[in-house]
């Protein structure tokens, strides 16, 4: 294998875990909190259709990035409405959503079908990127990647060592303790699963402008999901979803570079892989009640009403 | 401070109303959307909701669309019931599509009806084994049933797109991702001239009936609402969690298998590269708005086959795009869950607006002080 495919294989991966870590960020933080967002693969389909709308009318990337966090922000907000001020079930609601946005982006994005626009650039940095070998590896990226990585540091630092987090953390732990003690949890709740929207939103628009920069129909297929098995398999701990993520991204890349490595296996296999992996990883984390027991919000999926 | 308070005893009134509210709420917006998109308002829903069930044959779609609707819903309210959330429906019914044609092809030059038997048993068979491995790994390694039965659905996809491009593509089918028809003993008879409902539609309505007897009856189906409703009581009661997940899953996946062979067995008559829009995943909404009830459950499954129908003809004769029909289904989903906050809250009565009109209030400024 020459170099230049190696640096091809592990941008690829890196593409493909970016919008695994960003949505899986968000989410984590819901589930800090001790909400369970299902919506996932929903808010991330409505972030990928707003996002290439956006991008394709305005001709603006950056545009499009920030129309795709309201997009995924917004509907988050109705699953928070249902779940925090009506105390429906956080499984059937997170259901709901993913139902929805599977329809409201098929739905909205019905025009951008066939259309395509210009993939995010990519941050070129002076002197670094010219390196060889580690120029093109590590600085030829666009600007997602290094954001999903500085994200994961930011929520790290800030759920581990500010007060913020410590009150984020009380609330998923124990959410009636955190409101006698005067802190306000519905309206936490909210923000936090208004972040993860937003997070999530942003993925989608990672598929739309950044992987593959078009529209599909259902395209994040499956990754949403994938995000929330990501959490688990994180332990509920940001640092984890790194090595997660890339994880899957080499897995998802192998069905394209599969073939390339003459397989003689059909390609439908190969693409199984990824949902084969997260299968594999769930059950290596679950396996031993204890890693769940200790690590997984107390009151993760349970309704919290304020009387 | 809460304009709501809770209700002493869950409203009955309100379990049963809220499907009700949640479809009117549904048709309202459905109607202010045609508006939106340069429809007369009116005419598009009648084309959309009315029309389908005018005729003989329209009735006939809605009951054939509604039988793997029917199938998988019960499965899984059986399964909601006991929080055992099996959401990998659509890929159970792929896998019985795949089993029941696979015996179908096998098979193909025999004569009479043990073909048939044969395909529902495979296709009962294909669905449980696939709902097995999520039930294996949530009990044997604690797995989320939902994540992995999810998960598989993609699976099993992908299994159907190989056979289809490959080992069971029709030799002579110009290179079409489908197999060979099947030959009229592999097709499950129609039950009018005319018509396309199947026999299929039976075994809906026996797996409603069986499903009831099951959930009200026996000792089993009232051990899985206790473990639903309050787990900390089965619990202290000895019932066993991983029974109930087993069951739960055996029962949704083999009616969801029994769907698959009801679809390539009956209206589609080969295996093609897809095999359901989705019945699987609209069957969830089906159970919910069903209340997790079988009869609930057939009732629903009529107004999901209705918006599958009514989606198609809206698409056909206003070029409404098709996407409008999922877009309603989460929508209908939505208004359910906001809907059913009634069922445990009510308004409370606003006190302080009434002080100004009591005649207290009206009494005393001839007795106040000043002149």
């Amino acid at each position: 294998m020459n170099t230049n495919y190696a640096i091809s294989f592990l941008a690829s991966t890196a593409g493909a875990a970016t919008p695994l870590i960003l949505a899986a960020t968000g989410e984590l933080v819901v589930e800090r909190a001790g909400v369970l967002n299902l919506g996932v693969e929903g808010m991330m389909l409505v972030g990928a259709v707003a996002g290439f709308g956006v991008t394709f009318s305005s001709g603006s990337a950056l545009l499009g990035l920030a129309a795709a966090m309201l997009a995924g922000l917004l509907v988050s907000l109705i699953f928070g409405l249902l779940t925090l001020s009506l105390q429906t079930n956080q499984v059937a609601t997170g259901l709901a959503l993913t139902l929805f946005g599977v329809g409201l982006s098929a739905f909205l994005g019905r025009h951008y079908v066939g259309q395509s626009v210009a993939p995010l650039p990519h941050l070129a940095l002076p002197g670094l990127s010219d390196l060889p070998f580690v120029g093109p590896l590590l600085f030829q990226f666009d600007g997602m990647i290094y954001f999903s990585m500085i994200m994961v540091v930011v929520v790290d630092l800030m759920l581990i060592h500010t007060r913020l987090g410590l009150i984020i953390r009380a609330i998923g732990e124990s959410p009636h303790n955190a409101h006698a003690i005067g802190y306000p949890v519905i309206l936490l709740r909210y923000a936090m699963v208004a972040f993860g929207g937003a997070m999530a939103g942003l993925a989608g628009a990672y598929l739309s402008l950044g992987l593959t920069p078009m529209w599909v129909e259902g395209m994040s297929a499956g990754r949403g999901w994938i995000a929330l098995a990501l959490v688990v398999f994180a332990t509920w701990k940001p640092r984890g979803l790194i090595l997660g993520a890339y994880l899957f991204g080499g897995v998802t890349v192998l069905q394209f570079h599969g073939q390339g490595f003459g397989l003689p296996i059909p390609s439908e296999f190969l693409s199984m892989l990824p949902y084969l992996a997260t299968i594999v990883v769930l059950v290596l984390i679950c396996r031993d009640p204890k890693t769940i027991l200790l690590n997984k919000p107390m009151s993760l999926g349970q309704s919290f009403r304020a009387d | 401070m809460s304009r709501f308070e809770a209700r002493p005893i869950p409203s009955r009134r309100m379990m049963l109303g809220s499907p009700l509210i949640a479809a009117c709420a549904m048709l309202l917006t459905s109607t202010i959307l045609f508006y939106a998109l340069g429809q007369q308002p009116l005419h598009a829903f009648y084309v959309y909701f009315i029309e389908p069930a005018m005729t003989t044959y329209g009735i006939g779609e809605l009951l054939l669309k509604a039988t793997p609707l029917t199938l998988c819903g019960v499965g899984l309210a059986i399964g909601f019931r006991a929080n055992v959330f099996n959401i990998g429906a659509d890929g159970q019914l792929t896998m019985g599509a795949i089993a029941g044609a696979c015996v179908a092809l096998y098979f193909q030059d025999a004569q009479g009806y043990w073909v048939l038997g044969l395909m529902l048993l495979a296709g009962i068979a294909a669905g449980m084994l696939w709902a097995a491995i999520p039930a294996l790994l949530r009990t044997r390694f604690n797995t989320s049933e939902i994540l992995v039965s999810l998960m598989l659905v993609y699976v099993a996809y992908l299994i159907l797109s190989y056979l289809v491009h490959g080992p069971l593509r029709d030799p002579n089918g110009f290179n079409f991702p489908q197999s060979r028809m099947f030959n009229d003993h592999a097709i499950l008879p129609l039950l009018m001239d005319g018509l396309r409902t199947n026999v299929a539609l039976l075994f809906a309505l026996v797996a409603v009936a069986a499903a009831w007897f099951f959930c009200s009856r026996t000792f089993a189906g009232y051990r899985m609402k206790v473990s639903g409703m309050a787990p900390a009581a089965a619990a202290y009661a000895g019932f066993s969690d991983n029974a109930n997940i087993w069951l739960a899953l055996m029962i949704s996946g083999g009616l969801a298998g029994l769907a698959g062979v009801g679809e390539v067995a009956g209206p589609i008559g080969q295996l093609q590269a897809s095999v359901s829009p989705g019945y699987g995943f609209a069957a969830i909404i089906v159970a919910y708005v069903g209340r997790l009830q079988p009869i609930g459950v057939l009732l629903a499954s009529l107004l999901m086959s209705l918006l599958y129908i009514g989606g198609e003809s809206a698409q056909i004769e206003l070029q409404l795009p098709s996407a409008i029909t999922g877009l309603f289904q989460g929508l209908l989903l939505f208004y359910l869950l906001a809907a059913d906050f009634f069922i445990h809250y009510r308004l409370k009565p606003k006190f302080t607006n009434l002080t100004p009109l009591t005649p207290v209030a009206l009494v005393t400024p001839p007795m106040s002080p000043l002149p």
